[in-house]
Protein backbone atom coordinates (compact mmCIF):
# COMPACT_ATOMS: atom_id res chain seq x y z
CA UNK A 1 0.00 0.00 0.00
CA UNK A 2 1.20 3.58 -0.66
CA UNK A 3 1.98 5.49 2.33
CA UNK A 4 -0.88 8.24 1.93
CA UNK A 5 0.66 10.28 4.92
CA UNK A 6 3.76 10.92 3.20
CA UNK A 7 5.19 14.69 3.64
CA UNK A 8 6.86 16.30 0.59
CA UNK A 9 10.63 15.35 0.82
CA UNK A 10 12.94 18.35 0.71
CA UNK A 11 16.70 17.63 0.68
CA UNK A 12 19.11 20.36 2.77
CA UNK A 13 21.85 19.72 0.58
CA UNK A 14 23.40 17.90 -2.59
CA UNK A 15 25.11 16.05 -0.38
CA UNK A 16 21.72 14.24 1.20
CA UNK A 17 20.43 13.39 -2.22
CA UNK A 18 20.61 10.12 -3.95
CA UNK A 19 23.11 9.81 -7.04
CA UNK A 20 20.51 8.58 -9.17
CA UNK A 21 17.17 10.33 -9.97
CA UNK A 22 14.97 7.78 -7.50
CA UNK A 23 12.43 8.37 -4.44
CA UNK A 24 12.75 12.17 -4.61
CA UNK A 25 9.44 12.18 -2.86
CA UNK A 26 7.87 13.62 -5.85
CA UNK A 27 5.39 10.45 -6.08
CA UNK A 28 4.24 10.41 -2.42
CA UNK A 29 2.82 13.97 -2.47
CA UNK A 30 2.13 14.58 -5.96
CA UNK A 31 -1.38 13.05 -5.96
CA UNK A 32 -1.96 12.57 -9.84
CA UNK A 33 -5.35 11.63 -9.10
CA UNK A 34 -6.46 15.22 -9.10
CA UNK A 35 -6.07 15.61 -13.05
CA UNK A 36 -8.89 12.91 -13.74
CA UNK A 37 -11.67 14.00 -15.76
CA UNK A 38 -13.37 10.50 -15.77
CA UNK A 39 -13.39 8.09 -12.88
CA UNK A 40 -14.07 4.38 -12.90
CA UNK A 41 -16.42 3.38 -11.00
CA UNK A 42 -16.61 -0.89 -10.62
CA UNK A 43 -20.28 -2.65 -10.46
CA UNK A 44 -18.74 -5.28 -7.93
CA UNK A 45 -22.10 -7.13 -8.19
CA UNK A 46 -21.15 -8.57 -11.54
CA UNK A 47 -17.46 -8.05 -11.30
CA UNK A 48 -15.78 -11.45 -11.98
CA UNK A 49 -12.55 -11.27 -9.82
CA UNK A 50 -10.94 -11.50 -12.87
CA UNK A 51 -8.38 -9.09 -11.67
CA UNK A 52 -7.75 -8.06 -15.56
CA UNK A 53 -8.42 -4.37 -14.64
CA UNK A 54 -5.49 -5.01 -12.15
CA UNK A 55 -2.84 -6.05 -14.47
CA UNK A 56 -3.50 -3.44 -17.73
CA UNK A 57 -3.66 -0.58 -15.03
CA UNK A 58 -0.41 1.80 -16.20
CA UNK A 59 -0.42 3.35 -13.14
CA UNK A 60 -0.65 0.85 -10.89
CA UNK A 61 -4.04 2.71 -9.39
CA UNK A 62 -5.44 -1.05 -8.88
CA UNK A 63 -5.28 -2.68 -6.10
CA UNK A 64 -6.87 -6.25 -4.99
CA UNK A 65 -7.96 -6.48 -1.47
CA UNK A 66 -9.49 -9.51 -0.38
CA UNK A 67 -9.85 -10.69 -3.81
CA UNK A 68 -11.97 -7.38 -5.12
CA UNK A 69 -10.70 -4.66 -6.96
CA UNK A 70 -10.32 -1.38 -5.25
CA UNK A 71 -9.22 2.20 -7.57
CA UNK A 72 -7.04 4.33 -5.96
CA UNK A 73 -8.62 7.67 -6.85
CA UNK A 74 -5.48 9.51 -5.30
CA UNK A 75 -3.17 7.95 -8.19
CA UNK A 76 -5.88 6.93 -11.04
CA UNK A 77 -5.76 9.70 -14.00
CA UNK A 78 -8.89 8.20 -14.98
CA UNK A 79 -7.34 6.48 -18.24
CA UNK A 80 -10.29 4.19 -18.95
CA UNK A 81 -8.05 1.30 -19.89
CA UNK A 82 -9.52 -0.86 -17.11
CA UNK A 83 -13.10 0.09 -18.11
CA UNK A 84 -12.12 -1.48 -21.76
CA UNK A 85 -10.25 -4.34 -20.94
CA UNK A 86 -12.82 -5.74 -18.14
CA UNK A 87 -14.68 -8.97 -19.58
CA UNK A 88 -17.92 -8.16 -17.28
CA UNK A 89 -18.09 -4.38 -18.79
CA UNK A 90 -18.57 -3.96 -15.11
CA UNK A 91 -16.44 -0.60 -15.08
CA UNK A 92 -18.06 2.55 -16.05
CA UNK A 93 -16.14 6.11 -16.46
CA UNK A 94 -18.16 8.35 -14.76
CA UNK A 95 -17.71 12.20 -15.28
CA UNK A 96 -16.07 13.69 -12.30
CA UNK A 97 -18.18 16.86 -11.05
CA UNK A 98 -16.06 19.51 -9.17
CA UNK B 1 46.44 -14.63 -26.72
CA UNK B 2 47.18 -12.57 -29.82
CA UNK B 3 44.81 -12.24 -32.64
CA UNK B 4 44.65 -10.77 -35.42
CA UNK B 5 40.88 -8.22 -35.52
CA UNK B 6 39.53 -5.35 -36.87
CA UNK B 7 38.87 -2.45 -35.04
CA UNK B 8 35.07 -3.76 -34.46
CA UNK B 9 35.70 -6.94 -33.14
CA UNK B 10 37.74 -5.50 -30.48
CA UNK B 11 34.95 -3.60 -29.12
CA UNK B 12 33.08 -6.88 -29.55
CA UNK B 13 35.98 -8.65 -27.46
CA UNK B 14 36.12 -5.71 -24.77
CA UNK B 15 32.24 -6.30 -24.22
CA UNK B 16 32.80 -9.99 -23.79
CA UNK B 17 35.69 -9.88 -21.69
CA UNK B 18 34.26 -7.31 -19.23
CA UNK B 19 31.49 -9.95 -19.24
CA UNK B 20 28.93 -7.61 -20.34
CA UNK B 21 25.27 -8.89 -19.57
CA UNK B 22 22.80 -7.37 -21.35
CA UNK B 23 23.78 -5.66 -25.22
CA UNK B 24 21.17 -4.42 -27.29
CA UNK B 25 21.31 -2.61 -30.53
CA UNK B 26 20.66 -2.00 -33.88
CA UNK B 27 22.81 -2.56 -36.87
CA UNK B 28 24.40 0.39 -38.65
CA UNK B 29 27.10 0.91 -41.53
CA UNK B 30 30.14 0.87 -39.95
CA UNK B 31 29.18 -0.79 -36.63
CA UNK B 32 27.15 -3.67 -37.81
CA UNK B 33 29.99 -6.03 -37.24
CA UNK B 34 30.34 -5.29 -33.70
CA UNK B 35 26.87 -6.37 -32.62
CA UNK B 36 27.10 -9.44 -35.06
CA UNK B 37 30.17 -10.85 -33.88
CA UNK B 38 28.48 -10.25 -29.94
CA UNK B 39 24.75 -11.67 -31.33
CA UNK B 40 27.34 -14.81 -32.04
CA UNK B 41 28.99 -14.62 -28.47
CA UNK B 42 25.61 -15.28 -26.59
CA UNK B 43 23.86 -17.44 -29.21
CA UNK B 44 26.81 -20.08 -28.98
CA UNK B 45 27.29 -19.44 -25.09
CA UNK B 46 30.71 -17.91 -24.92
CA UNK B 47 29.54 -14.82 -23.38
CA UNK B 48 26.87 -15.03 -20.75
CA UNK B 49 24.44 -12.47 -21.88
CA UNK B 50 20.77 -11.50 -23.25
CA UNK B 51 21.20 -10.30 -26.57
CA UNK B 52 17.86 -7.61 -27.35
CA UNK B 53 17.06 -7.33 -30.60
CA UNK B 54 15.55 -3.62 -31.04
CA UNK B 55 13.31 -1.51 -33.28
CA UNK B 56 15.51 1.36 -33.57
CA UNK B 57 18.72 2.73 -31.55
CA UNK B 58 16.69 5.03 -29.64
CA UNK B 59 14.76 1.37 -28.04
CA UNK B 60 18.37 -0.28 -28.13
CA UNK B 61 19.50 3.00 -25.30
CA UNK B 62 16.34 2.48 -23.47
CA UNK B 63 16.86 -0.84 -23.15
CA UNK B 64 20.23 -0.63 -22.07
CA UNK B 65 19.15 1.90 -19.29
CA UNK B 66 16.84 -0.32 -18.12
CA UNK B 67 18.93 -3.24 -17.79
CA UNK B 68 21.65 -0.96 -16.11
CA UNK B 69 19.04 0.25 -13.60
CA UNK B 70 18.13 -3.52 -12.82
CA UNK B 71 21.95 -3.93 -12.07
CA UNK B 72 23.14 -5.41 -15.42
CA UNK B 73 26.40 -4.49 -16.89
CA UNK B 74 25.32 -3.61 -20.60
CA UNK B 75 26.45 -2.53 -23.82
CA UNK B 76 25.77 -1.09 -27.14
CA UNK B 77 26.87 0.35 -30.02
CA UNK B 78 26.30 2.72 -32.98
CA UNK B 79 27.32 5.04 -35.53
CA UNK B 80 26.15 8.58 -37.07
CA UNK B 81 22.58 8.58 -37.59
CA UNK B 82 21.74 5.86 -35.35
CA UNK B 83 23.41 7.56 -32.74
CA UNK B 84 21.26 10.97 -32.98
CA UNK B 85 18.13 8.50 -32.92
CA UNK B 86 19.50 7.87 -29.33
CA UNK B 87 20.32 11.38 -28.51
CA UNK B 88 17.42 11.76 -25.56
CA UNK B 89 18.26 8.64 -24.55
CA UNK B 90 21.61 9.89 -24.03
CA UNK B 91 20.29 12.02 -21.73
CA UNK B 92 18.41 9.66 -19.72
CA UNK B 93 21.40 7.23 -19.29
CA UNK B 94 23.79 10.25 -17.95
CA UNK B 95 20.83 12.40 -16.27
CA UNK B 96 19.64 9.02 -14.19
CA UNK B 97 23.28 8.12 -13.60
CA UNK B 98 23.16 4.67 -15.65
CA UNK B 99 26.82 3.49 -16.45
CA UNK B 100 26.31 1.98 -20.14
CA UNK B 101 29.48 1.90 -22.50
CA UNK B 102 28.57 2.21 -25.84
CA UNK B 103 30.79 2.05 -29.21
CA UNK B 104 30.76 4.48 -31.21
CA UNK B 105 31.89 4.40 -35.23
CA UNK B 106 32.67 7.88 -36.20
CA UNK B 107 30.74 8.16 -39.52
CA UNK B 108 29.55 11.52 -41.01
CA UNK B 109 26.32 12.73 -40.58
CA UNK B 110 24.05 12.57 -43.62
CA UNK B 111 23.04 14.36 -45.84
CA UNK B 112 24.77 13.98 -48.25
CA UNK B 113 24.65 10.20 -46.99
CA UNK B 114 28.26 9.26 -46.00
CA UNK B 115 29.35 6.08 -44.65
CA UNK B 116 32.73 7.54 -44.13
CA UNK B 117 34.15 8.69 -40.89
CA UNK B 118 34.42 12.01 -39.17
CA UNK B 119 33.76 13.56 -35.55
CA UNK B 120 30.00 15.13 -35.99
CA UNK B 121 27.97 12.65 -34.90
CA UNK B 122 30.09 11.61 -31.25
CA UNK B 123 30.98 15.86 -30.71
CA UNK B 124 27.09 16.75 -31.18
CA UNK B 125 26.91 14.54 -28.16
CA UNK B 126 29.53 16.33 -26.40
CA UNK B 127 27.01 18.07 -23.94
CA UNK B 128 24.78 15.10 -23.15
CA UNK B 129 26.89 14.13 -20.04
CA UNK B 130 28.80 11.22 -21.17
CA UNK B 131 32.23 10.65 -20.89
CA UNK B 132 34.41 10.56 -24.37
CA UNK B 133 37.06 8.41 -25.12
CA UNK B 134 38.73 8.71 -28.92
CA UNK B 135 40.96 5.65 -29.57
CA UNK B 136 43.62 5.20 -32.11
CA UNK B 137 44.41 1.70 -32.48
CA UNK B 138 42.41 -1.72 -32.51
CA UNK B 139 44.52 -2.62 -29.12
CA UNK B 140 43.71 0.65 -27.45
CA UNK B 141 39.86 0.03 -28.30
CA UNK B 142 40.10 -3.02 -26.63
CA UNK B 143 41.83 -2.05 -23.76
CA UNK B 144 39.82 1.51 -23.23
CA UNK B 145 36.47 -0.64 -23.11
CA UNK B 146 37.26 -2.68 -20.12
CA UNK B 147 38.56 0.41 -18.56
CA UNK B 148 35.88 2.55 -19.54
CA UNK B 149 32.92 -0.10 -17.08
CA UNK B 150 35.46 0.36 -14.43
CA UNK B 151 35.33 4.31 -14.53
CA UNK B 152 31.87 4.31 -15.67
CA UNK B 153 30.65 2.01 -12.91
CA UNK B 154 32.37 3.74 -10.22
CA UNK B 155 31.62 7.13 -11.01
CA UNK B 156 27.95 6.48 -12.29
CA UNK B 157 28.34 7.99 -15.66
CA UNK B 158 28.13 6.41 -18.98
CA UNK B 159 30.99 6.30 -21.70
CA UNK B 160 31.49 5.95 -25.64
CA UNK B 161 34.01 4.55 -26.95
CA UNK B 162 34.76 5.96 -30.02
CA UNK B 163 36.78 4.78 -33.37
CA UNK B 164 37.12 5.74 -36.79
CA UNK B 165 34.51 4.56 -39.08
CA UNK B 166 37.09 2.12 -41.83
CA UNK B 167 40.46 3.88 -41.04
CA UNK B 168 40.31 1.66 -37.36
CA UNK B 169 36.78 0.23 -38.02
CA UNK B 170 36.90 -2.18 -40.86
CA UNK B 171 41.37 -2.22 -40.42
CA UNK B 172 42.90 -5.02 -39.17
CA UNK B 173 45.72 -5.38 -36.39
CA UNK B 174 47.75 -7.62 -34.17
CA UNK B 175 45.38 -7.07 -30.48
CA UNK B 176 46.74 -8.87 -27.77
CA UNK B 177 43.49 -10.33 -26.16
CA UNK B 178 43.97 -10.17 -22.05
CA UNK B 179 43.63 -13.23 -20.30
CA UNK B 180 39.79 -12.93 -18.28
CA UNK B 181 40.59 -13.98 -15.08
CA UNK B 182 43.56 -11.46 -15.16
CA UNK B 183 40.29 -8.93 -16.54
CA UNK B 184 37.96 -10.21 -13.48
CA UNK B 185 40.54 -8.74 -11.22
CA UNK B 186 40.95 -5.68 -12.25
CA UNK B 187 36.98 -5.21 -13.20
CA UNK B 188 34.50 -7.06 -10.56
CA UNK B 189 30.91 -7.60 -11.34
CA UNK B 190 28.76 -4.22 -11.58
CA UNK B 191 27.10 -4.54 -7.88
CA UNK B 192 25.68 -1.00 -7.88
CA UNK B 193 23.81 0.58 -4.18
CA UNK B 194 20.59 1.08 -5.79
CA UNK B 195 18.76 -0.88 -8.30
CA UNK B 196 15.44 -1.57 -9.85
CA UNK B 197 14.26 -4.82 -7.49
CA UNK B 198 10.46 -5.67 -6.06
CA UNK B 199 12.68 -5.94 -2.75
CA UNK B 200 13.25 -2.20 -2.85
CA UNK B 201 10.70 -0.40 -4.55
CA UNK B 202 11.85 3.08 -5.67
CA UNK B 203 10.00 5.45 -8.73
CA UNK B 204 13.42 6.06 -11.17
CA UNK B 205 13.69 9.29 -12.99
CA UNK B 206 10.59 11.07 -11.47
CA UNK B 207 9.31 14.25 -11.34
CA UNK B 208 11.92 16.94 -10.15
CA UNK B 209 11.34 20.18 -8.97
CA UNK B 210 13.31 22.90 -9.52
CA UNK B 211 13.86 22.48 -5.58
CA UNK B 212 16.26 19.67 -6.42
CA UNK B 213 16.98 19.18 -10.09
CA UNK B 214 20.03 21.71 -10.10
CA UNK B 215 21.43 19.73 -7.16
CA UNK B 216 21.49 16.42 -9.22
CA UNK B 217 23.00 18.53 -12.13
CA UNK B 218 26.00 19.18 -9.56
CA UNK B 219 26.44 16.24 -8.37
CA UNK B 220 26.82 14.78 -11.97
CA UNK B 221 29.43 17.57 -12.81
CA UNK B 222 30.96 16.86 -8.99
CA UNK B 223 31.29 13.47 -10.32
CA UNK B 224 32.70 14.02 -13.54
CA UNK B 225 35.52 16.05 -12.24
CA UNK B 226 36.42 13.38 -10.48
CA UNK B 227 37.14 11.43 -13.55
CA UNK B 228 40.48 12.60 -14.75
CA UNK B 229 42.47 11.30 -11.82
CA UNK B 230 40.41 7.57 -11.71
CA UNK B 231 40.53 7.32 -15.69
CA UNK B 232 44.71 7.55 -14.77
CA UNK B 233 44.74 5.64 -11.85
CA UNK B 234 42.85 3.06 -13.39
CA UNK B 235 44.98 2.97 -16.52
CA UNK B 236 48.18 2.83 -14.17
CA UNK B 237 46.21 -0.41 -12.80
CA UNK B 238 46.03 -1.96 -16.26
CA UNK B 239 49.50 -1.40 -16.41
CA UNK B 240 50.25 -3.17 -13.98
CA UNK B 241 48.36 -6.47 -15.14
CA UNK B 242 48.49 -6.16 -19.08
CA UNK B 243 51.42 -3.84 -19.18
CA UNK B 244 49.80 -1.07 -21.35
CA UNK B 245 49.14 2.54 -19.87
CA UNK B 246 45.93 3.98 -20.30
CA UNK B 247 46.04 7.50 -19.85
CA UNK B 248 43.46 10.73 -21.06
CA UNK B 249 46.06 12.09 -23.22
CA UNK B 250 48.87 10.41 -25.31
CA UNK B 251 51.91 12.74 -26.02
CA UNK B 252 54.54 11.89 -28.73
CA UNK B 253 58.04 13.61 -28.49
CA UNK B 254 56.43 16.40 -26.85
CA UNK B 255 58.75 17.34 -24.44
CA UNK B 256 60.91 18.93 -25.99
CA UNK B 257 59.05 20.33 -28.97
CA UNK B 258 58.52 23.79 -30.18
CA UNK B 259 55.51 23.04 -32.56
CA UNK B 260 52.91 20.48 -31.06
CA UNK B 261 50.72 18.96 -33.35
CA UNK B 262 46.98 18.02 -31.70
CA UNK B 263 45.06 15.24 -33.19
CA UNK B 264 42.58 12.92 -32.11
CA UNK B 265 41.40 9.77 -33.29
CA UNK B 266 43.64 7.70 -36.26
CA UNK B 267 44.75 10.83 -37.15
CA UNK B 268 47.63 10.82 -34.45
CA UNK B 269 49.12 7.86 -36.46
CA UNK B 270 49.62 9.81 -39.56
CA UNK B 271 50.82 13.07 -37.28
CA UNK B 272 53.44 10.92 -36.15
CA UNK B 273 54.91 9.65 -39.48
CA UNK B 274 55.08 13.89 -40.53
CA UNK B 275 56.06 14.43 -36.94
CA UNK B 276 59.28 11.79 -37.54
CA UNK B 277 60.10 13.41 -41.15
CA UNK B 278 59.92 17.12 -39.59
CA UNK B 279 62.45 16.07 -36.86
CA UNK B 280 64.60 14.64 -39.74
CA UNK B 281 64.45 17.98 -41.66
CA UNK B 282 65.46 19.75 -38.21
CA UNK B 283 62.27 21.29 -37.60
CA UNK B 284 61.30 19.78 -33.32
CA UNK B 285 57.41 18.75 -34.11
CA UNK B 286 55.55 16.71 -31.40
CA UNK B 287 52.13 15.22 -31.43
CA UNK B 288 49.23 14.96 -28.47
CA UNK B 289 47.10 12.80 -29.51
CA UNK B 290 43.82 13.64 -27.12
CA UNK B 291 41.83 10.40 -25.85
CA UNK B 292 39.62 11.61 -23.83
CA UNK B 293 37.41 14.83 -24.64
CA UNK B 294 35.01 14.39 -21.99
CA UNK B 295 36.37 15.15 -19.80
CA UNK B 296 38.40 17.15 -20.96
CA UNK B 297 41.61 16.69 -18.97
CA UNK B 298 42.88 20.66 -18.72
CA UNK B 299 45.79 20.27 -16.54
CA UNK B 300 47.49 17.99 -18.43
CA UNK B 301 46.47 19.28 -22.15
CA UNK B 302 48.46 22.80 -20.03
CA UNK B 303 50.85 20.97 -19.19
CA UNK B 304 52.27 19.04 -22.22
CA UNK B 305 50.93 22.56 -24.66
CA UNK B 306 52.74 25.50 -22.19
CA UNK B 307 56.38 24.47 -23.11
CA UNK B 308 55.93 24.62 -27.21
CA UNK B 309 56.07 28.02 -29.25
CA UNK B 310 53.02 27.12 -31.22
CA UNK B 311 49.97 24.99 -31.24
CA UNK B 312 48.32 23.44 -34.46
CA UNK B 313 44.57 21.40 -33.94
CA UNK B 314 44.17 19.29 -36.27
CA UNK B 315 40.53 19.59 -36.42
CA UNK B 316 38.33 16.21 -38.35
CA UNK B 317 34.52 17.96 -37.12
CA UNK B 318 33.31 21.22 -37.35
CA UNK B 319 30.89 23.59 -34.87
CA UNK B 320 29.23 24.99 -37.88
CA UNK B 321 29.42 29.00 -37.17
CA UNK B 322 32.64 28.82 -34.66
CA UNK B 323 35.23 26.64 -35.64
CA UNK B 324 36.67 22.83 -35.13
CA UNK B 325 36.00 21.83 -31.56
CA UNK B 326 39.16 20.52 -30.39
CA UNK B 327 40.43 23.69 -31.30
CA UNK B 328 38.17 25.39 -29.40
CA UNK B 329 38.80 23.27 -26.00
CA UNK B 330 42.18 23.37 -26.68
CA UNK B 331 41.93 27.29 -26.45
CA UNK B 332 39.84 27.18 -23.67
CA UNK B 333 42.26 25.18 -21.47
CA UNK B 334 45.22 27.98 -22.48
CA UNK B 335 43.06 31.16 -22.62
CA UNK B 336 44.03 33.64 -19.62
CA UNK B 337 47.17 31.76 -18.80
CA UNK B 338 50.48 33.98 -19.08
CA UNK B 339 52.81 32.55 -21.13
CA UNK B 340 50.87 30.26 -23.73
CA UNK B 341 51.40 29.74 -27.19
CA UNK B 342 49.36 31.00 -30.03
CA UNK B 343 46.84 27.93 -31.76
CA UNK B 344 46.13 27.82 -34.60
CA UNK B 345 42.70 25.72 -36.34
CA UNK B 346 42.80 23.55 -39.13
CA UNK B 347 39.86 21.74 -40.33
CA UNK B 348 40.54 18.49 -42.24
CA UNK B 349 39.54 15.04 -43.75
CA UNK B 350 35.56 15.74 -43.58
CA UNK B 351 33.14 13.23 -44.83
CA UNK B 352 36.27 10.36 -44.80
CA UNK B 353 38.60 12.42 -46.88
CA UNK B 354 42.26 11.10 -46.05
CA UNK B 355 44.17 13.10 -43.71
CA UNK B 356 48.11 12.00 -45.10
CA UNK B 357 51.16 13.10 -44.31
CA UNK B 358 51.19 15.89 -46.82
CA UNK B 359 48.37 16.95 -45.32
CA UNK B 360 49.84 17.69 -41.94
CA UNK B 361 52.87 19.15 -44.11
CA UNK B 362 50.42 21.95 -45.50
CA UNK B 363 49.71 22.38 -41.30
CA UNK B 364 52.93 22.75 -40.47
CA UNK B 365 54.12 24.85 -43.25
CA UNK B 366 50.88 27.46 -42.17
CA UNK B 367 51.76 27.26 -38.52
CA UNK B 368 55.88 27.80 -39.15
CA UNK B 369 54.61 30.94 -41.76
CA UNK B 370 52.66 32.54 -39.56
CA UNK B 371 53.56 34.76 -36.40
CA UNK B 372 50.10 34.99 -35.07
CA UNK B 373 46.74 32.61 -35.35
CA UNK B 374 44.29 34.64 -36.42
CA UNK B 375 40.47 33.09 -36.10
CA UNK B 376 39.50 32.29 -39.26
CA UNK B 377 39.05 28.45 -40.32
CA UNK B 378 42.21 26.81 -41.79
CA UNK B 379 41.02 24.54 -44.34
CA UNK B 380 43.15 21.57 -45.63
CA UNK B 381 42.20 19.59 -48.53
CA UNK B 382 39.12 21.56 -49.34
CA UNK B 383 39.03 21.78 -53.30
CA UNK B 384 38.50 25.97 -53.40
Amino acid sequence: MKDKKAKKIVFRSADDMPTMVISIGSQTHNKTGAWRNIRPEIDLGRCLKCGICWKFCPEPSIEIVDEWPVVDYDYCKGCGICAEECPAKCIVMVEEKR
Amino acid sequence: MKKVMMGNHALSYGAMLSRARVISAYPITPQTQVVELLSEMCADGSLDARFIKVESEHSAMASCIGASVAGARTFTATSAQGLALMHEMLHWASGGRHPVVMGNINRSMAPGWSIWTDQNDSLSERDTGWMQYYCSSNQEVLDTVIQAFKVSEALMIPAMVILDAFSLSHTYEVVELPDQAEVDKFLPPFDPEIRLTPKDPHAFGGLTSPEHYFELRYKLEMDMQKAPALIEETGREYEKLFGRRLGLVDPYLCDDAGLILVTSGTAGSTARVAVDALRQAGVKAGNLRIKVLRPFPFEVVRAILRKAAKVAVVDRNISYGAHGIFYQEVKSALYGRPGMPPVFGFIAGLGGRDITVDTFKEVVDHTLGHEAADEAIVWIGVKK
